[in-house]
């Protein structure tokens, strides 16, 4: 489904071209569950950007489902996003003037979903997440996990082929961070791709495919049990200068 | 997305921030208020003057005798303007069908006295057919006599009657004017400034008398009322035919119409309710800033809001369109708030000054809140793309406000 070819991503810091990510060749298929790990500052961070369409490539090659993502207009990356990806927060970044069930419902507003339509996606999606309930709370009356659970049922009402979650449990204590972790394998058995990113190993380990990234290099690509040294950067380099 | 969708939403993110949303609409409001009395007062001035014409009758020529007009050569022979006269007044009256009343004036200025007391005042020659032609009404006695004739009586004033015999009843008294005496048979009732003579200080007397008062054989100007059905253009032209006529084929009076004057001061206070509206109109540009400094403010404040919704697959024209429907929501509601706000003082000035029309113009209502409309959609442009320009990941990393 995500196919990577000697992806690059170079930010100017200062007038000096600094890289994020350094000739990066990936290819997750659909319905598998991979974390990215890896200390901050390894990019990881502008990885899921990059996996999520938020931010472009500067060189090499981004095929989502067989197309080439940089041959679409920020429109068509609009579009991607909309149908294709769901995205998780560490920080949830619900609109807390909205309730929870205007949250989940906002993909389908700018979509150009019928009320009636939305009400039925709106309520299926907060009962996956056991939040029912919880329906017409806004953010601020509701624990994080809560929020998590919503920001949820946000990214999975538009029915997503991708889960992007960035360091989803991050600003959670460890039980609501279980449930949450829970909840999203959850949906991972039922066929939706998930990518975690994060730094904390009790996550990290949980997924079926594990990529660990250092200086912007996949430094190791590990499938539940057997590990596979990367070909691309053996061993780990010294950090750039 | 649907318009019922994007206002929903719209009205949602201006929910958000209650107190900034209201000032900035009541500046907008005060821009209309501001636009919709001012205009008002303007045009209150215009049908107050043009009522004041009205009262004179609109129906009214005005023959003033000479002629303004610019000729290619200086003539050899003399051309002096003929006198106009009272025989020409009679004649129009004769011989103009339209023509129902005719009132000569000769006007002059004089020192009025009465026993001790003294006063430099406009003395006007007239007929009877004045008082109907200018609606005049007496406080006390007749007005001058219908006839030709040269008898030294006068009509007072209201202010001259005050002046020159306080607390007494002048009727019948003397009052000299100049070196001969006459006598007063009425005074007038009243009236104030109408437009350029002040009824009140003036002193009438026999046209012929004023004359030879003042040692003249022309007259100042002749009024002539014509019927209210009839034509003021072809009446016109008859009554100039006929003074041509008398006038040895030349033509040397002018004919300004009531509504010449009328359409002059019409166009003189119209472009003063035009300023008016102009200055008025700067306060609405100073609000569409005010409406921009809210939505720029807005927008970085919710700078994370952008970022998810660009995640959610939010379009660029989807958010710029957001925040022009919140700026152009402000606008209109101040815009009509503001439009109830000076429609509500203009009836609040009315009950006060009852006689003083305060009416807004339509136009300025309709452009009041068209402008008022457009300055949201203006001064949100700018807003609107600096937050549809937002980079999504560093909007995201924000964290908080």
């Amino acid at each position: 489904m995500i196919q990577l070819a000697g992806i690059q991503r170079t930010y100017t810091v200062g007038g000096r071209p600094v890289p994020a990510l350094k000739e990066l060749s990936l290819t997750i298929e659909a319905g598998d569950y991979v974390s990215i790990m890896g200390p901050s500052g390894s990019g990881k961070s502008t990885l899921m950007h990059l996996l999520g369409c938020l931010d472009r490539p500067t060189g090499g090659s981004y095929r989502f489902a067989g197309e080439e993502t940089a041959r679409m207009t920020e429109a068509g990356l609009s579009r991607l996003r909309r149908h294709q990806i769901g995205f998780v927060f560490q920080f949830f970044h619900l609109v807390p003037r909205l309730t929870a069930a205007g949250n989940v419902e906002l993909p389908m507003v700018f979509a150009g979903i019928l009320p009636a339509e939305r009400r039925q996606r709106v309520w299926n999606a907060l009962e996956k997440v056991g939040l029912t309930q919880r329906a017409s709370h806004r953010p601020d009356q509701l624990s994080g996990g809560e929020q998590q659970r919503v920001a949820i049922a946000r990214a999975v009402v538009m029915s997503p082929a991708l889960l992007l979650a960035d360091e989803p449990t991050g600003n959670l204590d460890s039980a609501s961070g279980r449930e949450i972790v829970n909840l999203i394998e959850g949906m991972n058995r039922q066929g939706l791709t998930l990518i975690v990113v994060t730094h904390d190993p009790r996550v990290g380990e949980r997924a079926r495919r594990r990529i660990h990234l250092r200086d912007g290099e996949v430094v190791a690509d590990e499938r539940a049990g057997s590990a596979i040294e990367s070909p691309a950067a053996p061993g780990g380099q010294p950090s750039r200068a | 997305m649907k318009l019922a969708d994007l206002l929903h939403f719209s009205a949602g993110g201006l929910r958000g921030h209650r107190l900034r949303s209201f000032l900035s609409l009541l500046g907008v409001a005060i821009g209309v208020a501001s636009v919709v009395l001012l205009t008002s007062l303007g045009e209150g001035a215009r049908l107050y003057v043009t009522g004041e014409f009205a009262s004179l009758g609109s129906n009214l020529l005005i023959i003033i005798p000479g002629k303004t007009e610019t000729k290619g050569l200086a003539p050899l022979v003399s051309t002096a303007p003929h006198d106009l006269t009272r025989q020409d007044a009679a004649a129009l009256l004769q011989r103009v069908p339209a023509i129902r009343r005719v009132a000569p004036l000769a006007v002059g200025t004089a020192s009025a006295s009465a026993g001790e007391r003294r006063r430099e005042v406009t003395v006007v020659g007239a007929t009877r057919d004045l008082l109907e032609i200018r609606h005049l009404q007496m406080a006390s006695g007749r007005f001058l006599p219908r006839d030709a004739s040269d008898a030294a009586v006068c009509v007072l004033g209201a202010k001259v009657q005050r002046e020159l015999f306080p607390d007494q009843n002048p009727l019948g008294q003397l009052v000299r004017i100049g070196e001969w005496r006459f006598r007063v048979i009425g005074v007038i009732a009243p009236r104030g400034t109408s437009i350029g003579m002040d009824l009140d200080q003036v002193v009438e007397i026999p046209v012929a008398t004023a004359l030879r008062l003042f040692n003249r054989s022309g007259l100042f100007r002749i009024l002539a009322e014509i019927g209210a059905q009839d034509d003021l253009r072809k009446t016109e032209q008859a009554a100039l035919a006929v003074l041509r006529e008398r006038h040895a084929g030349q033509e040397d009076v002018t004919i300004i119409t009531q509504d010449a004057v009328l359409a002059t001061f019409n166009q003189i206070l119209g472009a003063l309710t035009a300023a008016l509206a102009g200055i008025a109109a700067i306060s609405l540009g100073v609000a569409g800033l005010g409406i921009m400094n809210v939505m720029l403010v807005s927008v970085s404040e919710r700078t994370r809001e952008v970022g998810l919704l660009k995640a959610i697959g939010v379009t660029y024209g989807q958010v710029v369109a957001v925040f022009l429907v919140e700026a152009a929501i402000l606008s209109t509601a101040g815009g009509s708030l503001g439009l109830v706000a000076g429609l509500g003082a203009g009836r609040f000035l009315q009950w006060l000054y009852p006689d003083f029309p305060v009416q807004p113009p339509p136009w300025a209502v309709a452009a009041a809140l068209g402008v008022s409309c457009s300055v949201g959609l203006i001064f949100g442009i700018l807003p609107a793309r600096n937050a549809a320009r937002l980079n999504p990941v560093q909007a995201l990393m924000r964290r908080k406000a």
